[in-house]
Parts: structure tokens; sequence; C-alpha cells
């Protein structure tokens, strides 16, 4: 387990660094960067905002993108209340790491007391190199020209490796079908962030019941 | 850019954390609402990546960028180590811009 905590965090170093990269790229300062990543710490809402405001969209659809990929944690947090324990100011700040990375290596575990332990190890890890290679990323964003070294690309390869796992799922794939789709055909009459806003409705896949495994019978003779 | 957005995301981001982990504890959530919050990353995020590898502005437009977007898929697909999928992502687009 500890392993899996370590290796896990590790790629979201890497993580980390597209998006210092990324978002002083998108016209963001080192610090504004540095301040995301330590008090927003919830990936693909950081990543949202600051493409929304690279490409010149206005605060609210940044924000709104943002905040509609934030809602989600909000389900990790239902879970993990189920499974942790300890004083207010220990959950409060159990709070700030509850995101898919700690959620899913805490229900991964048999017991308790694993989960407990694989969640704030993972968290705390994870939090650690989240920021850490934001700040390198920020630095490297600043240091170098981004359209000769492809950094403008940073973003988009970085939610890339971040949607790919998911579309494992059939829903899911359906709804990032959806999510493109919409994308297009509203990017061009739409004021800029606006079409990534709509594009939530892609979600909606998800009132549809999973279909249940189909019911295998079998045969016998008489 | 303004600290706006820093200060009122990091507000909004840690009010979901806590409202699903201390204020609504126990208790549960509709399952429809549920299925429908976890499946906001696949349909955001593909929407995205279309419009940070084809869009400028308002435009739709076929640039470096899709060639090294296009790298990276197979990438991931191939199941690469997460560096490799970002770093080919940035030399291609990088290189095919060179030419």
């Amino acid at each position: 387990m500890v392993v899996a905590c370590l290796t896990l965090s590790g790629a979201v170093g890497v993580f980390g660094f597209s998006f210092g990269v990324g978002s002083v790229v998108a016209g963001a300062s080192v610090w504004q960067t540095c301040a995301l990543s330590l008090f927003v710490f919830t990936g693909a809402s950081q990543f949202s905002a600051m493409s929304v405001i690279g490409a010149g969209g206005s605060l609210g659809s940044a924000l709104g993108g943002a905040l509609l990929l934030a809602a989600r944690n909000g389900v990790y947090g239902l879970t993990m209340s189920r499974r942790l324990d300890g004083s207010l100011g220990r959950r409060l700040l159990a709070a700030q790491l509850t995101i898919d990375e700690t959620t899913a290596m805490a229900v991964a575990q048999p017991s308790r007391r694993e989960q407990q332990i694989a969640f704030w190890l993972t968290g705390l890890a994870l939090y650690a190199f989240w920021n850490l290679g934001t700040l390198v990323g920020a630095l490297t964003g600043r240091a170098v020209d981004p359209q000769t070294f492809g950094l403008d690309a940073a973003f988009p390869a970085g939610f890339v490796a971040m949607v790919w796992p998911l579309l494992s799922d059939r829903r899911a794939r359906l709804a990032a079908a959806i999510g493109a789709a919409v994308f297009v055909a509203t990017v061009s009459f739409l004021p800029v962030g606006v079409p990534i806003l709509l594009s939530v409705v892609g979600a909606l896949v998800g009132v549809q019941r999973p279909v249940p495994p189909p019911v295998v019978v079998e045969v016998s003779p008489p | 850019m303004s600290w706006t957005l820093v200060i009122v995301l990091a507000v909004g981001a840690y009010a979901f954390k806590v409202t699903g982990l201390l204020i609504l504890g126990g208790r549960t959530m509709p399952s429809v609402m549920e299925r429908c919050l976890v499946l906001i990353p696949a349909a955001v995020v593909s929407a995205l990546i279309v419009k940070d590898t084809f869009s400028t502005g308002q435009e739709l437009v076929l640039d470096a960028r899709a060639a090294g977007i296009a790298l990276a898929v197979v990438a991931a697909w191939r199941k690469a180590p997460l560096i490799v999928v970002i770093v080919l992502g940035a030399t291609v687009t990088a290189v095919i811009r060179q030419i």
C-alpha cells in the first residue's frame, strides 16, 4: 500500500509540473499558481480555470467550469465521512485532502484502519508532490518561451492523461462524447469559456440507470 | 490575472469537500445525483481537450497542437507513463511548429 501511495504521488507531481507550466503560460504569476495548488488542491478544477483564463474567457466562466468540476469532491466527502474518525480539526484538515486519488486509495483497503492510513498517507504525500511539481513547473514556464517548447500543449496533454482512465466505463465515454460535441457545436458563437460550462450536460448520462449485467440462464438437461 | 479567481475557487472547492465530509456526514445523496456528479470530469475534461487542441478564441483551428495531442492520445492508449504523455505532446507540438 505504501508503495502504491508513493507511486501515485510521484505521478501527481508530474501533473503538478504540467499545471505549473500551463498556469503561468496562461497568465498567472508564480505566486498565484502556487496559491491555486496550495489552497484549491483539486487538479481538474485548477487546470480548467487556467485553461479558460488563458484563452481569454471571463472570470465567471472560468470559475463556473472549475466549480462544476469541484462538485464531485462532495461525493467523495460523503464516502470518506463513513470511514474517517477524529476530532473536528482533523476532519477539517481531511476535507482539504478529499479528492479522487485519496478516496480511491482509501476505499481499496480492506479494513477501516488501513483505509484511514491509506487516506492520510496518500493525501499528505500527494499534497507535497502536487505543490512541489507546481512550483518547479511555474518557474520553468516563466523561464522558457512557451511557443518554442510546445508548452501550450502541456494543458491538453495533461487533460488527455486525466480523462483516459475514466473512459474504460461506457457511460463515461458517452458523457465525454457529448461534452466534446457540445463544445464544438457552440464554440463559434458563445463567449470563450461558456462552451466549457455547457459541456457539463454530458454528465446527465448519469440520469439513466446503470445497465445491470446480463443474466446468464443456464439450460440444464431435464 | 486577478486574485479573485484564486480566492473564490479556493473557498468554493473547500466548501464542496467540507459539505460532503462534515455537513452531510453519514447521510446519503440521491443516487442519480451521485452518478451525474462523478461523470462531470469525463464530460468537461473532454471538452477542454478539444478546446485546447483545436480552438483559438472562438475559432476552430487545425495547427501543430493537433499533432502533439494525437501523439499524446496514442501514448495514453499504449499505457505510457504520465510524463511520457505530457512531454511527447509538448515536444511534437514544438517540432511541428519549427518545420
